[in-house]
């Protein structure tokens, strides 16, 4: 029999590709069309080819942010996967805990990054803040404001604060998925809570730990609000991450042409980073 | 391999058991033999999976002692027990190799690896995955994957014995035949004791030496297969076990004889029962339908294959009578009661019948 074909359907597809070219696709191609060009103002532009780029890659400023970026995301995943696994195991499988939990756990998720922000902004300080207060009555030297040190830990602490019960959760979902007989199978096969942990608990989670993984890492990779509330960047650069850097270089110095081709860099590192890890949990997936 | 006695057990989930409805399992007092292949044969909800676990230490008895040749052993730990358990859904270490899954509960309970390695290749012998040892346990089929769930029990040759909690429930139709008769010829070679839980009679009927038909959290009747069917106990076993299930018909007696509505039956001997509700039971097999006997309205026939099952009524009761496959439904149909098959109830357990 002959199909009938008929191209009008494409004009289902229209609404979406109007939509996604005004907020995506035309907003992209002006950052495009900055990076290739300078301008001294009013409105003139001159070509400026690649010079952007160029100068971007050998800028030793922008290596630091990445550099400061890529330490930040390693250090908020080397402790939100373990201590979110750790919790999620740990949490109540039944009862009047499990709403308590759950709820306890979403709190941190609700609240606004600029809220989060300002709470440890506030919380920090040495003047008026509840930690930073205590935390030098105890006798310890602590000042976000001016040592790099602190103020590195501050960001840390807040992010853990604000994120870990994001993988806390997933983690959880994984769990309770686990039917009992599993549980019971290994008491019958003596396995230890190690081996419980390491061959039924582990390999259930690994997907959503997947997920959390690669959640977390592209959060953190253009983390803004919360450093740029609490340090804004500081003290000097010690905290100035990419995207605080962008921000900086556009809005702070209005230097539009090198800002445009940070912008793509940014966006093509964060583009094969999703790549990367979509092959990966698709590769995953594939062998299941 | 051990004997297992079942001392006086009741359990209840609730914490605070009062009433005798509150305890899943009411007082069990039963000696599984050393090399027994046993069956829990129930409905849904009768106590058999409580009481299976109660044996694998997976839950702790309300009251009552568990021995294992004469030991108590009610308050060791499943893995102190030395139990093997094989569970509904197959349970597989996904992330191990066959060969690695059989190994987990030696080399947990620290085996010396030669040991551990001559010990799996005989079970995977045994199960016949010999070919997959190497194979991720989770590209497996459903059938697979439950042999090695067995083959984790088998591996450990000193098990007291192996539990079964309806294990061929998603497995194929063929491949729960194959897997059964594996069953029985693994019983036969190495003389486990097996204690099997199902719902389903056949898979009882065909697995077990001994049956243990339970209802409603106790045991009703404890025997072979041919005992089951010809001397059920109480009427439930009746009921449960055969296909079409026991005709049960309210009677009321008098001497060697039984009186159905206009009817009188003449039974083997005489009830040593006058008081309750009074019932006879006669399976469908033992129903002879002819020219002679009690006039019945024949309301359907039912072909099932290698005979056909007659639904008729008899003085306002609805019985089933089973005929050959070639047999045809005379034109004025009439029913007699082959005096073996009789069984007389009394409040629905069965009464001994005199000379």
């Amino acid at each position: 029999m002959d199909k009938t074909w008929n191209n009008k359907a494409w004009f289902l597809v229209l609404p979406v590709l109007v939509l996604v070219a005004f907020s995506a696709v035309i907003p992209l191609m002006t950052v495009v069309n900055y990076s290739v060009q300078d301008t001294f103002g009013n409105n003139v532009f001159f070509w400026a080819g690649t010079e952007w780029f160029e100068d971007l890659l050998h800028s030793s400023r922008f290596w630091e942010a990445m550099v400061r970026n890529l330490i930040f995301s390693f250090i908020i995943l080397a402790i939100e996967v373990p201590l979110g696994i750790f919790i999620a195991l740990n949490m109540p499988k039944k009862g009047w805990g499990v709403p308590v939990c759950l709820v306890l756990m979403a709190l941190p998720l609700l609240v606004p990054w600029n809220v989060v922000g300002t709470i440890w902004q506030v919380f920090g300080r040495n003047d008026i803040g509840l930690l930073g207060y205590y935390v030098n009555a105890l006798g310890i030297d602590y000042n976000y404001v001016q040592d790099p040190f602190d103020a590195w830990i501050t960001v840390i602490i807040m992010d853990v604060w604000h994120w870990t019960s994001l993988v806390v959760l997933l983690c959880y979902a994984g769990l309770v998925s686990i039917p009992d007989a599993f549980y019971q199978a290994a008491k019958i096969d003596g396995a230890s809570r190690w081996a419980v942990f390491r061959y039924i608990q582990l390999p259930k989670m690994q997907r959503v730990l997947l997920i959390a993984v690669l959640l977390r890492f592209m959060d953190s990779f253009m983390i803004y609000t919360e450093p740029f509330v609490v340090t804004g960047g500081g003290p000097g650069n010690s905290t100035t991450f990419l995207s605080i850097d962008l921000v900086k270089t556009a809005l702070g110095q209005f230097d539009l042409g090198p800002a445009a081709a940070m912008s793509l860099v940014y966006f093509l590192i964060i583009l094969l980073l999703s790549w990367v890890f979509y092959t990966v949990m698709t590769n995953y997936d594939a062998e299941r | 391999m051990a004997r297992i006695d079942v001392n006086h057990i009741r359990h209840s989930y609730l914490p605070n058991p009062q009433k005798d409805s509150d305890f899943a399992l009411k007082e069990v007092h039963h000696t599984f033999q050393d090399g027994g292949a046993y069956a829990l044969l129930g409905p849904s909800g009768c106590g058999k999976t409580t009481l299976l676990n109660i044996i694998s230490g997976l839950l702790h008895p309300s009251h009552g002692q568990l021995l294992f040749n004469g030991r108590d052993v009610t308050n060791l730990s499943t893995q102190e027990r030395n139990i093997a358990q094989v569970f509904q859904f197959p349970v597989i270490y996904d992330t191990m190799t066959v060969y690695d899954n059989l190994a987990f509960p030696l080399r947990n309970r620290r085996v010396p690896e030669t040991d551990v390695d001559r010990k799996v290749r005989e079970t995977l012998d045994m199960i016949d995955l010999a070919g997959l040892a190497k194979k991720k346990a989770r590209g497996l089929t459903a059938d697979q994957k439950q042999k090695i769930s067995l083959g984790r029990g088998l591996v450990r040759s000193d098990v007291n014995a192996i539990l079964f909690d309806e294990p061929l429930t998603v497995i194929d139709p063929h491949m729960k035949w194959v897997l059964r008769s594996q069953l029985k010829q693994l019983h036969r070679r190495f003389g486990y004791t097996m204690v099997y839980v199902t719902h389903d009679q056949t898979e009882a009927l065909t697995f077990a030496d001994q049956v243990v038909v339970m209802f409603d959290g106790g045991i009703v009747q404890i025997g072979t297969p041919a005992e089951l069917f010809e001397r059920p106990r109480h009427t439930f076993v009746g009921y449960f076990i055969g296909s079409p299930g026991m005709n049960v018909l309210p009677v009321a007696l008098e001497g060697k004889t039984a009186k159905l509505g206009a009817q009188r039956i003449e039974l083997p001997g005489v009830p040593k029962a006058d008081k309750g509700a009074l019932e006879l039971g006669i399976r469908p097999e033992y129903v002879r339908l002819g020219r002679d006997g009690m006039a019945v309205q024949v309301s359907k026939v039912e072909d099932v294959g290698r005979h056909k099952v007659v639904r008729a009524n008899l003085e306002g009761k609805e019985i089933a009578a089973v005929i050959g496959e070639d047999d045809e439904v005379p034109a004025e149909p009439k029913v007699r009661f082959d005096p073996a098959g009789i069984n007389i109830y009394a409040d629905s357990w069965r009464v001994e019948m005199g000379a």
